[in-house]
Parts: C-alpha cells; sequence; structure tokens
C-alpha cells in the first residue's frame, strides 16, 4: 500500500501540515 | 553563571546542536541522497559498494549520533525534564512538543531502522522475504522520522527566549 511517505514530497508536506497542527494544539492550549 | 549552568545550558546545547547535526544530516542523506541512489546502483550492478561500505558506516555514526542528541536535550531539561514531558508547565509546552518527537525519533531509530537495516545489509540472517519486508519497515521508520524531524526543528528554534514569546 503507498502512503504519503513514499515520495519525499509527501514526507516534507506530510511534515509540514503535521507542523502546523502541533503549533495550533500548542498555541491554543497556552491561550487556554 | 556558575560552572554548571555552563555545563548544563551552554556544552550541553553545544553538544546537541553538534550531534543532533550529525543526526539528522545522515537521516537527511539516507532519505535524499541514498535511497534513489541504491535504486540506480542496483540497475548497472553496483548497489554492493554502498551497503557494504557506506551505509554501514553511516547507521552506525546515525545510531551514535542519535542517542548523543537526545542525551545532551535530557542534561539541557535538566530539572525540567519531567515538566516538558508531561506537559506540567504552560511555559515548557513547546519544548515539551520538541522532546516528544525527538524521543519517538530515537525510538523509530532504535527499535525499527537499525533492527530492519541489520537484515537488509546481511548483519544478521534473513532470507528474500523477511529482507523485503525489514526494507519496507526500515524505510517507512526512515520517512515517518524525515516527516518529524520538520516540526522537531521548528519546535527546538521556536522554544527559547525572543522566539517563543513572539511564536507562543
Amino acid at each position: 500500500m503507498k502512503t504519503p511517505l513514499d515520495s519525499l514530497w509527501g514526507t516534507v508536506i506530510s511534515g509540514l501540515v503535521l507542523t502546523l497542527i502541533l503549533y495550533w494544539i500548542v498555541k491554543t492550549a497556552l491561550v487556554g | 553563571m556558575d560552572i554548571g549552568q555552563f555545563l548544563q545550558l551552554g556544552i550541553g546545547r553545544w553538544i546537541h546542536i553538534l550531534s543532533g547535526i550529525m543526526w539528522i544530516g545522515l537521516l537527511y542523506y539516507f532519505n535524499f541522497v541514498q535511497v534513489d541512489a541504491l535504486k540506480a546502483a542496483a540497475a548497472d550492478n553496483t548497489a554492493a559498494g554502498i551497503t557494504r561500505h557506506v551505509a554501514p558506516r553511516a547507521l552506525l555514526y546515525f545510531r551514535v549520533a542519535s542517542v548523543a542528541t537526545w542525551l545532551a536535550g535530557a542534561v539541557m531539561l535538566g530539572s525540567h525534564f519531567f515538566d516538558a514531558f508531561l506537559f506540567r508547565t504552560p511555559v515548557l509546552y513547546p519544548i515539551g512538543v520538541g522532546a516528544w518527537l525527538g524521543t519517538i525519533m530515537l525510538g523509530n531509530v532504535h527499535a525499527l531502522i537499525w533492527p530492519n537495516q541489520k537484515k537488509v545489509l546481511g548483519i544478521v540472517p534473513a532470507d528474500d522475504a523477511a529482507k523485503a519486508k525489514a526494507r519496507r519497515i526500515a524505510f517507512l521508520a526512515s520517512r515517518a522520522n524525515t516527516m518529524l524531524s520538520i516540526p522537531l526543528v521548528f519546535f527546538m528554534v521556536m522554544s527559547g527566549g525572543v522566539f517563543r514569546t513572539q511564536m507562543f
């Protein structure tokens, strides 16, 4: 089964999306 | 600053960054260079040079650097270690996320990448089916670490001083 991690672009984009998600979670936790 | 703080926060950070460069640098070498190089080398029967002479050395420094990076990071956290990992103190949330990402990556190196690479490289015996399975697991774990390194470095560089107060 192919995953986004099979391609370098998929890996980098997944990392950037994960960064945004974790940043939003931490920012929200600090404000709340 | 006393000598203890100098060693913990100065020398500790220095070792953390030096070993982190080696760890993530080799991780990027594997993912951005070696994977495609091996495919090309397999086509003209030159892959043995990489798998016999390059990959084992790179994996040795990769494994040692991952441990050194994590230990130096733990030294820097010092008495804040559990506060960061357990998210007890809001000001440590950003570095806590970074510390967890680094710890997951360290686990990937020693529980998934290295045991499976040993089968792929023939360091431990494995038949062709076991090698193919090990190659896929090591590849995905390595790619997962490459993905995780992106938020990892973000949270490391945004966790200190003026960056933390401006970003979080």
